[in-house]
């Protein structure tokens, strides 16, 4: 896994986007998201006396609450599966949905993942009224956006990267399209598929855990898992609890790691292609024991059959495909497609407006956009902090080959582990202490994402060559000069893998770490995600929509503007070869 | 050719570099493996000598002792009087992969060794700018080591380690990675200035497994041999530069040293070959090239009776790649190899002429009946109920006896000869041996 984090990577940080397209896709998100927000809402108000589930705080119930947690991640997971082959073959197969598809993606990817269930929770309740089924739906699909982006990315990106060669190859055999899909397509996409609904799983932890238990104006969803254990503990001050709800986390992520990802990798391990063998080929015991025994085997082998099968399926007659020549009929369509979709996102726009003008004046937006200011400070502050402290201690792990194989998976597993579980002990703490929430609840958007960086300096450290470690001792190259001429451009490309990965997290973070309470404390930080979080529990649509705005417009240019030209520029200049 | 003289007179009566009883050695199993027993050497001033060995012989690791990157287990160098405990200032070293840091410009890879000598920073521009003009890079200067062809970027290399102006240069088989054209441009311009006394060194140790290049380069040549690695053999070589490969007596030399180096593997003039034993390492030739080589050898003008020097050349081969070829067909009771020359065994005449099929059983006959390993693990299958077994049996096995990475290498050689001759399946994914053929699956 270890050699392959940057460049599955860099399938997603590095994105192809033609930038006009991204002003259409802007507000056609934000039009889409408002629409499904606002109509529910208005049709559908009287459905918010829903019959509750109450969690109770009594331990011996967490192994159900964890299953059902567990469960939801797998739907969620199974949904964006699903969205990565259409979404991203459609992106990948026709220019025309390319052209908007992409950069529609690259916005999906930057609105904050909590701002998606204020927007549709009213909807998908309405679908079930009166019923537990919407409110999971709900917590589903914010599951569900939390992982389906990265992952349509890469599948994308390996689609569009398939070897000439082997495309000819199924086109010389005569493959339908559906059978090149299974054959080809998707076992070339697959390690980097891997590699990235890994990072959404331990992405996703974090936002089942909040979406379990939350409020949008009036309507409360409680959904029994882990998360709702959480919030009634904090609400009850409850501190045992919460070390219970901790406690179960662990163990599920290891079962679940265990269980599901280790035989997942390992399994997908033969789906690299090129003749170099990995160093270590990943390994998994769980596989291991489902491939050696025998009872596994044949247990296993109707699925496999049916699937095989399924795949072998052309279901296109078979006849020579006659190439077509592109004729000028077809730049008409694109004029007319491009009329279209600009005609879509001018009426979004204008919907946004107009529902901005209900609700929010020049004076709100300033202050919004103020707000959005002081997160942004708080991200860089705290990314910077955190590289300060995690560089160079993931270098020397990651130069100590048996110390970084077992630091690396508790790095992973930290990533993994959702921090919102510790923030009542933070709260607690600044609540006894009288310390000032504005400064002392900054560290809590970043205390769960901070592993990234240090997980990827690891990988890039212990993927530095050999070769010029020696050539730099050989060197004489000492102190800095060590770090700025031989060791910190090697991993820099590893670090920027990380610091994006860790600065989305703390952008995600930052609705749920700004403002928090413990019982009836409630601490507050100024800042636009407890700006978001306040109105989302007052239920004030346009200012929901305003926040979640104004914090993807950052997100977008702290992509566009610092990540994206870090990354290309370490990509080109810095790429061992 | 005077000067050189004049440098090696002045040079011989006190060596720069002496090594004594340098030892390497890995705690393994109960006992410990060694790969470097007892070296002693001595480099002396104005002298190019070569240390010429198979890969894996532990010559490289030599080098990077010598450098300062690894602790010897055992004995001590001593440069210029002191023992070196790091990588010594005065020693530089030329790697087979270059090792340039490709975010660096050439000019700044240059530079980098210079500043961390504290070099002031014109003086160091001065001195970075003269060795790239010597050593034929002008114009290179602000590229970067990705634009330029394998020879450009280890003549950057070069430019690197001379510009600190080293008593000794290092040179790790730094021609290995080349192709053959650009390799010999660069190895005469290097003798060039080094014949012209324009370089700034003192003296050059050179590891190679190139024969013709040690006996191209060196004055003297110190042959490696394996497991552990020892110096098993001294040639001095006194033809005057530029040398002449065509020379007979170049090519005599040449074939002196293969057949020294073949003696030393099959260990006396006569006889069978050594009988191996459960845990031998095996290296890891395929199929193809065995017999890919009998085939060679049967036919005319060889006949069955060849002399290995000849037909590396004629196939482009080196050391490298025809010795463990040769070898394990010995091995397999396929050849006899001695003194340079391979003669095919009666069996091997008639492998070169059979069907692939007969071929295999022909193969799995050998392979059962000479390689232990083989052996092991058929019998192990069939005496087991499921008849299946894990690799890590027998790896653990191996370990006991040789390095973690042999081991590897012995097993999956074994894994390919057995698969090819079809005496076990292998389940790479599951790590597994068994007896089964993949089962016709019905189609639905």
């Amino acid at each position: 896994m270890r050699e392959s984090s940057l460049s599955y990577a860099s399938l997603t940080a590095r994105g192809l986007t033609p930038n006009r397209w991204d002003l259409i896709a802007f507000p056609l998100v934000l039009g889409l998201l408002l629409l499904a927000g606002k109509g529910a809402h208005e049709t559908l108000a009287p459905l918010s006396a829903l019959k509750e589930p109450v969690v109770s705080l009594d331990p011996l119930r967490l192994p159900e609450y964890a299953l059902r947690t567990t469960l939801r991640m797998l739907a969620a997971m199974v949904a964006s599966l699903v969205f990565t082959f259409t979404y991203g073959t459609l992106a990948a197969k026709s220019r025309r949905a390319e052209l908007v598809l992409v950069p529609i993606l690259d916005i999906l990817q930057s609105v904050p993942v909590l701002g998606y269930i204020s927007f549709t929770v009213v909807f998908f309740m309405s679908l079930f009224p009166g019923r537990v089924a919407g409110a999971e739906l709900a917590a589903i699909f914010a599951i569900f956006t939390s992982q389906a982006w990265n992952m349509t990315f890469s599948f994308y990106q390996s689609l569009r990267t398939v070897p000439r060669d082997l495309e000819e190859a199924t086109e010389n055999f005569h493959f339908s399209a559906w059978q090149r899909f299974w054959r080809l397509e998707v076992p070339f996409a697959m390690p980097g598929l891997i590699w990235n609904m890994m990072m959404s799983m331990s992405g996703g932890w974090f936002f089942v855990v909040a979406s379990e238990a939350i409020t949008v104006g009036d309507t409360t969803i409680t959904l029994p898992g882990i998360g709702a254990y959480l919030a009634r503990s904090t609400a009850e001050k409850n501190l045992a609890a919460v070390g219970w709800a901790v406690l179960a986390m662990v163990l599920v992520i290891i079962l679940y790691d265990q269980l599901m990802f280790r035989p997942l990798i390992a399994w997908a391990d033969k789906f690299r292609t090129g003749q170099t063998g990995a160093q270590t080929a990943p390994q998994s015991w769980f596989l291991d024991l489902l491939q050696r025994s025998r009872l596994m085997r044949t247990m296993g082998r109707p699925a496999a059959r049916l699937l095989g099968a399924l795949a072998r399926q052309r279901f296109a007659p078979l006849r020579p495909r006659k190439l077509r020549a592109r004729t000028r009929r077809s730049t008409l369509i694109d004029i007319a497609w491009f009329a279209i979709v600009a005609s879509a996102a001018g009426s979004a726009a204008w919907r946004i407006v107009v529902f901005f003008a209900s609700g929010v004046d020049g004076t709100e937006i300033g202050h919004a956009f103020l707000l959005g200011l002081f997160t942004l400070m708080r991200v860089v502050v705290l990314i910077v902090i955190a590289s300060l402290i995690w560089v160079p201690v993931g270098v020397a792990v990651g130069l100590r080959p048996r110390l970084a194989e077992k630091v690396q998976p508790l790095a992973q597993f930290l990533a993994a582990f959702p921090a919102n579980l510790l923030f009542p002990v933070f709260v607690v703490a600044i609540v006894a202490w009288h310390l000032n929430p504005n400064i002392w609840l900054s560290p809590l958007i970043i205390l769960g994402t901070q592993w990234y960086i240090l997980f990827n300096v690891i990988a890039g450290a212990s993927a530095y060559p050999n070769d010029l470690l020696e050539a730099a001792a050989s060197l004489h190259l000492r102190g800095w000069q060590w770090w700025r001429e031989a060791m910190l451009p090697g991993i820099f490309p590893y670090f920027v893998t990380g610091a994006i990965t860790a600065a989305g997290g703390a952008w995600n973070a930052s609705i749920v770490a700004e403002a928090v309470s413990w019982g009836n404390v409630k601490l507050t930080a100024a800042g636009l995600g407890a700006y978001i979080a306040d109105n989302t529990a007052a239920g004030n649509y346009p200012k929901i929509v305003l926040g979640i705005a104004i914090m993807s417009l950052f997100v977008t240019l702290f992509n566009r503007f610092l990540w994206r030209p870090l990354y290309i520029y370490a990509e080109d200049r810095m790429r061992l070869d | 050719m005077t000067i050189l003289e004049t440098a090696g007179a002045a040079g011989l009566s006190d060596p720069i570099l002496r090594l004594r009883g340098v030892s390497r050695a890995f705690p393994k199993g109960a006992g410990e493996v060694r790969v470097l027993d007892e070296v002693d050497l001595s480099l002396r001033g104005g002298e190019i000598v070569g240390l010429l060995g198979r890969s894996g012989s532990g010559k490289s690791t030599l080098l990077r002792i010598i450098a300062g990157l690894i602790r010897p287990s055992g004995g001590e160098v001593i440069y210029r009087g002191q023992p070196v405990e790091g990588p010594a200032e005065g020693i530089a070293m030329v790697f087979q992969t270059f090792a340039l840091f490709p975010w660096l410009t050439v000019l700044q890879n240059v530079e980098t060794g210079l500043e961390a000598l504290r070099v002031p920073p014109r003086e160091a521009r001065r001195r970075a700018l003269f060795a790239i003009d010597l050593i034929g890079l002008d114009g290179f200067e602000s590229a970067y080591p990705r634009e330029l062809s394998g020879g450009m970027r280890q003549r950057v290399g070069f430019a690197r380690a001379l510009v600190v102006e080293p008593t000794v240069l290092l040179l790790d088989e730094p021609f290995s990675a080349l192709d053959v054209l650009t390799a010999e441009t660069i190895r005469t311009d290097l003798l060039d200035l080094w014949i012209e006394n324009r370089l700034p060194i003192k003296s050059m140790l050179l590891v190679t497994h190139n024969i013709e290049e040690a006996v191209f380069m060196c004055d003297r040549i110190l042959i490696f041999s394996s497991n552990p690695g020892r110096v098993s053999d001294e040639i001095r070589v006194s033809f005057p530069h530029p040398r002449d490969r065509l020379d007979p007596e170049f090519r005599q030399l040449v074939d002196d040293i293969y057949a020294r180096m073949t003696a030393r593997q099959t260990m006396g003039p006569a006889g069978p070959a050594p009988k191996l034993h459960l845990a031998s390492w095996l290296p890891r030739v395929s199929t193809n090239m065995m017999a890919g080589l009998i085939e060679t050898v049967a036919a005319p003008p060889y006949d069955g009776n060849a002399d290995l020097p000849e037909i590396a050349r004629n196939l482009q081969l080196e050391v490298d790649d025809l010795f463990p070829v040769a070898e394990i067909l010995q091995h397999l009771g396929f050849a006899e190899v001695r003194e340079g020359d391979i003669r095919l065994t009666p069996d091997a005449r008639n492998f070169a002429e059979l069907d692939p099929q007969s071929r295999k059983t022909m193969f799995a006959h050998h392979l059962l009946a000479s390689v232990p390993l083989a052996q092991h693990i058929r019998r192990v299958l069939d005496e087991r109920p499921g008849h299946r077994a894990p690799r890590v049996r027998f790896e653990q096995e191996l370990e006991d006896y040789l390095s973690d990475s042999a081991a590897e290498e012995t097993l999956d050689a074994v894994i390919d000869w057995g698969r090819y001759a079809e005496i076990f399946a292998y389940n790479d994914q599951a790590a597994m041996f068994s007896l089964e053929d993949p089962k016709p699956e019905p189609v639905d």
